[in-house]
């Protein structure tokens, strides 16, 4: 899980760059027609696909060690209103990476940040979170009881 | 910050057109070739200019610049990605406005002249100004070059970069959407004008 950063506003912005991440391109389409158009925005860097080297820790020191490499879209707009929003997404939906960054630009609009937070993030935070229980659920059905033999004799 | 310029439209058919007009003007010494058309990078860099570093400079090449081209800084590292080099000198590539004392930048070594910088240098023009008279590899008959903003005295720090030879520095000048270049093998002449 990333580090909150100690500043709220950028808090706030991480909270829903990791929304919008997660979410597809068709979801965030379907919510986005209950809410006034977005800016138009020019797209400064992408959308383009690269790898991303992932970085594991292991054993008790916690060694650093090269997992392995993991696709990511990026994608830079800025909005007429003079916002720059970013958007780094896994995979290479090139149109989800777009919409997450219009949308980020979007969401540091005063004017236009509550609207789209209640109609687009909150629902997807709800659906992302209700997915990640359902998992856990059924994780936690198959879960084993391990025993040591120090936990049997006492 | 002063990202908020696009860099090319297109990144691949861009970078290849400005890659090939590099090459023929590397080929060709003081041949003038147009790059960066509609292009739009922030002050005080030209198209040409932009286009050139867009192309060349990536996140394995070290990138310096001089005082005046700073404040296009952040839009070259997030578009090309490439780490800042405080000392000229131990940069692969060095943007520049005003020409900067070649001795001091990266010659290479007799093992490995690869290793010297390029120049790219933001001239007033080229097309007019001082004629230099080239000679060398990729010349049959020498080469008029007119570039407008070049300092005095620029053909005797030349000879001194050209004495390097293979060792030395490449400059690549840029103005408007148009540019030429200078590899270290070409000799140069101030001619009369």
């Amino acid at each position: 899980m990333p580090i909150p950063d100690p500043d709220p506003n950028i808090a706030a912005r991480q909270r829903w760059m990791a929304v919008l991440a997660r979410a597809a391109a068709t979801q965030i389409e379907a919510l986005l027609e209950a809410v006034p158009p977005l800016p138009d925005c020019v797209v400064l860097r992408g959308p383009e696909a690269g790898l991303v080297m992932l970085r594991g820790r292991a054993g008790g020191a916690g060694t650093r060690f090269n997992m392995g490499e993991m696709t990511v879209t990026r994608c830079t707009v800025r909005s007429t209103g003079g916002q720059v929003g970013h958007a780094y997404v896994s995979g290479r939906d090139g149109r989800q990476a777009e919409l997450a960054a219009r949308l980020d630009a979007a969401l540091q609009d005063p004017a236009r940040h509550d609207a789209i937070q209640a109609a687009v993030i909150a629902p997807l935070a709800e659906a992302q979170a209700a997915a990640r229980a359902e998992t856990t659920r059924k994780a936690a059905a198959t879960r084993v009881q391990f025993f040591t033999m120090a936990t049997m004799r006492s | 910050m002063s990202i908020d310029l696009p860099g090319f439209a297109d990144p691949v058919s861009g970078a290849q057109t400005c890659f090939r007009a590099v090459l023929d003007a590397m080929a060709r010494p003081g041949s003038l070739h147009a790059a960066g058309q509609g292009l739009t990078p922030p002050a005080p860099l030209d198209p040409a200019t932009a286009a050139v570093l867009l192309t060349l400079v990536d996140a394995d090449t070290t990138l310096a610049t001089d005082a005046a081209c700073a404040p296009a800084r952040d839009w070259l590292v997030f578009h090309c990605g490439a780490p800042l080099a405080a000392d000229p000198a131990a940069a692969a590539f060095v943007l520049a406005t005003a020409l900067p004392d070649l001795a001091t930048l990266r010659a290479g070594t007799d093992e490995g002249p690869e290793e010297a910088a390029t120049l790219v240098l933001q001239v007033a023009a080229l097309g007019r100004g001082a004629a230099l008279r080239l000679a060398g590899p990729g010349l049959r008959t020498p080469a008029t070059l007119r570039v407008e903003g070049l300092p005095e005295g620029f053909a005797s720090a030349w000879a001194r970069n050209h004495a390097l030879f293979p060792r030395g520095v490449d400059i690549i000048l840029c103005a408007g959407d148009q540019l030429a270049a200078l590899p270290r093998s070409v000799a140069i002449t101030e001619e009369a004008s």
